[in-house]
């Protein structure tokens, strides 16, 4: 359908506010996948005996889920309230849902980092030690079945909104995120952990990236009049960069990733990197079509004309 | 098109018994006369602070929004009168009164329909902000209205964009105001619910343009009222949110209009974004799926 030259709107200004969400939520997005894929990493590699990548794998996610929930407390309008979210369980809020899958995650994968943490230690840690790595391989086993989840949630976190950029591309988000979750926790192993264990990271990373850049595409067909936002202000660099940045890693991930070190960690970077766009990219994306109430106003004047003309028709 | 059902009685759905009627206000633009004595009978009872004194160039609003201390704010459009409907034509009284050959021209001559209509969180039936609040601070009353309880919310911002109506914000300031941090909007004067009054927004206004009332009575009020208007040849009257079977359930606050929303900022067809979780959830899942699927190839011919 030809998107209507003009509408009307009141004085210009947005009819739906956009989140008051700052890049602490974006770097979440990030951060939470990554920890997510590094779980699932870190758990085969476990199982199929790959001590570097477990152990960079691990880490990864340690750091990844505690930076992460730390830009989620600071994102809040009262961070000393934040054990709040502990009050209830509500199905109907993928906020509510996404807190308790992360309570339910950062111990597990925390445990885990720990004991490979302090394997690193220059000295022995006598009884917690032990513990740690009794506990390490069961804690990051349940890390990883929870995984993802904690991957996946956000896309619906963020399509539960009125934001139209966002609701609009609630058949896609998901399995963009997992996929930019994968790439991502790939391409850090891959920038780690020496080229023989990163085996099953670089086709994680592969994989991750093919469905993302797939997916993201699909997104511009469903997104409609609001696919405009992706290709406006900072979402239009971004998207660009992730897409450079994501079909390059994987195709230097390809070509070079299991055969020369520095190929390997570029691609890896690149992956990284291109996580990260993606992740403010759609973003960006949505606070600009909440912001214009263009993206707001047209399709719903739309439906209301339909709705309107097949009434008349009836009668 | 698929309608989301309604419930016929939120405050019950949620688990209150015995509850009272449910409660609303039915805002009838036609005769409202942009005094604003609702904005500040809001402010006052319900101890705002100032947000902005700013000059917006937007006819008499100088309020701009709803937001998390303005809980009542009065749309001005000045707009051409069109050659054809015409109606609801609004005259001020004190340029009417005045309107003789040396008086400045009367709105009549002018040839401007001035649009005022009072704006306010509309309870809706299924509120989105309610659904994904994630502490519970946002609640179902016993009649049947959404409230923010004040000593929970941690100020997480997921109502914000959650709203159709983009009605409830964060409260950012000034430092040292209550509640700062916190989403805030309309309570429907719950305090003053619970005594048997009236919410000050409908107590102050003085041409009942704001009546309150049990949720059920007000619509028949509404739909006598346009019907009245469509009667008297104001073909463009039409009430907004009063239809249960609409994207968000029907409102506990509708509104009579002589325009199509989006003129008065408010959105043609809103829809609660909740009606569409479980498929959100659907993909999720299989999203999930995928990425643990995908994990469990990458180490299929992985040797140690």
């Amino acid at each position: 359908m030809v998107p209507q030259a003009t509408f009307t709107s009141y004085y210009g200004r947005p009819v739906v506010k956009a989140s008051p969400w700052k890049s602490d939520i974006p770097a979440y997005l990030f951060l939470g996948g990554l920890a997510a894929g590094s779980s699932l990493l870190a758990a085969g590699a476990d199982l199929r005996n790959l001590p570097e990548l477990r152990r960079v794998a691990r880490i990864a996610a340690l750091a990844g889920v505690a930076a992460g929930g730390a830009a989620l407390i600071h994102d809040l309008g009262r961070p000393a309230r934040f054990l709040n979210m502990l009050r209830t369980a509500k199905p109907t809020s993928p906020m509510s849902m996404g807190t308790w899958i992360l309570t339910a995650y950062g111990p597990m994968a925390s445990l885990a980092g720990a004991s490979e943490l302090a394997g690193l230690l220059p000295w022995k840690l006598p009884i917690a030690g032990r513990l740690l790595s009794l506990g390490a391989r069961p804690a990051g086993l349940v890390a990883a079945l929870l995984a993802p989840a904690l991957a996946s949630y956000t896309g619906v976190l963020l399509s539960d909104t009125a934001t139209p950029a966002w609701h609009g591309a609630r058949r896609e988000l998901p399995y963009i995120f997992v996929g930019s979750a994968a790439a991502a926790a790939g391409g850090l192993a891959m920038c780690c952990a020496g080229l023989e264990q990163a085996a099953p990271a670089r086709r994680m990373a592969v994989g991750g990236a093919v469905v993302a850049l797939a997916m993201e595409q699909r997104m511009e067909q469903s997104l409609g009049l609001s696919a405009e936002t992706l290709h406006s202000g900072k979402a239009r660099t971004l998207m660009a960069a992730n897409r450079a940045l994501t079909a390059g890693g994987a195709v230097g991930t390809i070509a070079l990733g299991g055969r020369n070190r520095v190929a390997a960690r570029a691609a890896g970077a690149a992956l990284l990197a291109g996580s990260v766009c993606a992740r403010f990219a759609i973003f960006e994306a949505g606070q600009l079509s909440a912001r214009d109430p263009r993206y707001t106003v047209i399709p719903q004047r739309e439906r209301v004309d339909r709705t309107t003309a097949l009434d008349a028709g009836r009668s | 098109m698929q309608r989301w059902s309604s419930a016929p009685d939120p405050a019950t759905d949620t688990g209150w018994r015995d509850t009272p009627a449910r409660k609303g206000f039915f805002t009838d633009s036609s005769i409202c006369i942009g005094c604003k004595a609702c904005e500040v009978a809001c402010k006052e009872w319900n101890g705002i602070p100032e947000d902005g004194l700013e000059m917006l160039g937007m006819s008499y609003d100088n309020t701009g929004a709803l937001g998390a201390s303005t809980w009542r704010h009065v749309a001005f459009i000045e707009q051409p009168r069109r050659p054809t409907g015409g109606g609801g034509f609004t005259p001020l009284p004190m340029v009417a009164a005045t309107s003789d050959q040396n008086s400045p021209a009367s709105a009549a001559e002018t040839g401007i329909r001035w649009l005022m209509s009072s704006d306010v969180c509309k309870h809706c039936t299924h509120a989105a902000c309610l659904d994904v609040c994630p502490t519970g601070s946002l609640m179902r009353t016993e009649f049947g209205t959404v409230v923010v309880q004040d000593d929970i919310c941690n100020g997480c911002g997921y109502c914000i964009p959650a709203c159709p109506f983009g009605v409830i914000d964060r409260r950012d300031g000034p430092a040292g105001a209550r509640n700062v941090g916190i989403a805030q909007k309309c309570t429907l004067c719950y305090d003053r619910l619970g005594e048997g009054m009236t919410p000050a927004c409908a107590q102050a206004c003085p041409t009942k343009s704001i009546l309150y009332g049990d949720l059920e009575e007000l619509r028949i009020t509404a739909q006598h009222r346009v019907e009245e208007l469509h009667t008297a040849g104001v073909a463009d009257a039409r009430l907004y949110l009063a239809d249960p079977n609409d994207g968000i359930g029907g409102a506990g606050a509708f509104f009579l209009l002589l325009d199509d929303p989006e003129v008065y900022g408010l959105p043609p067809d809103p829809v609660v974004t909740t009606r569409d979780l479980p498929a959100m959830w659907r993909t999720a899942a299989i999203a999930g799926a995928i990425l643990l699927a995908g994990a469990a190839a990458a180490f299929v011919r992985a040797r140690p």
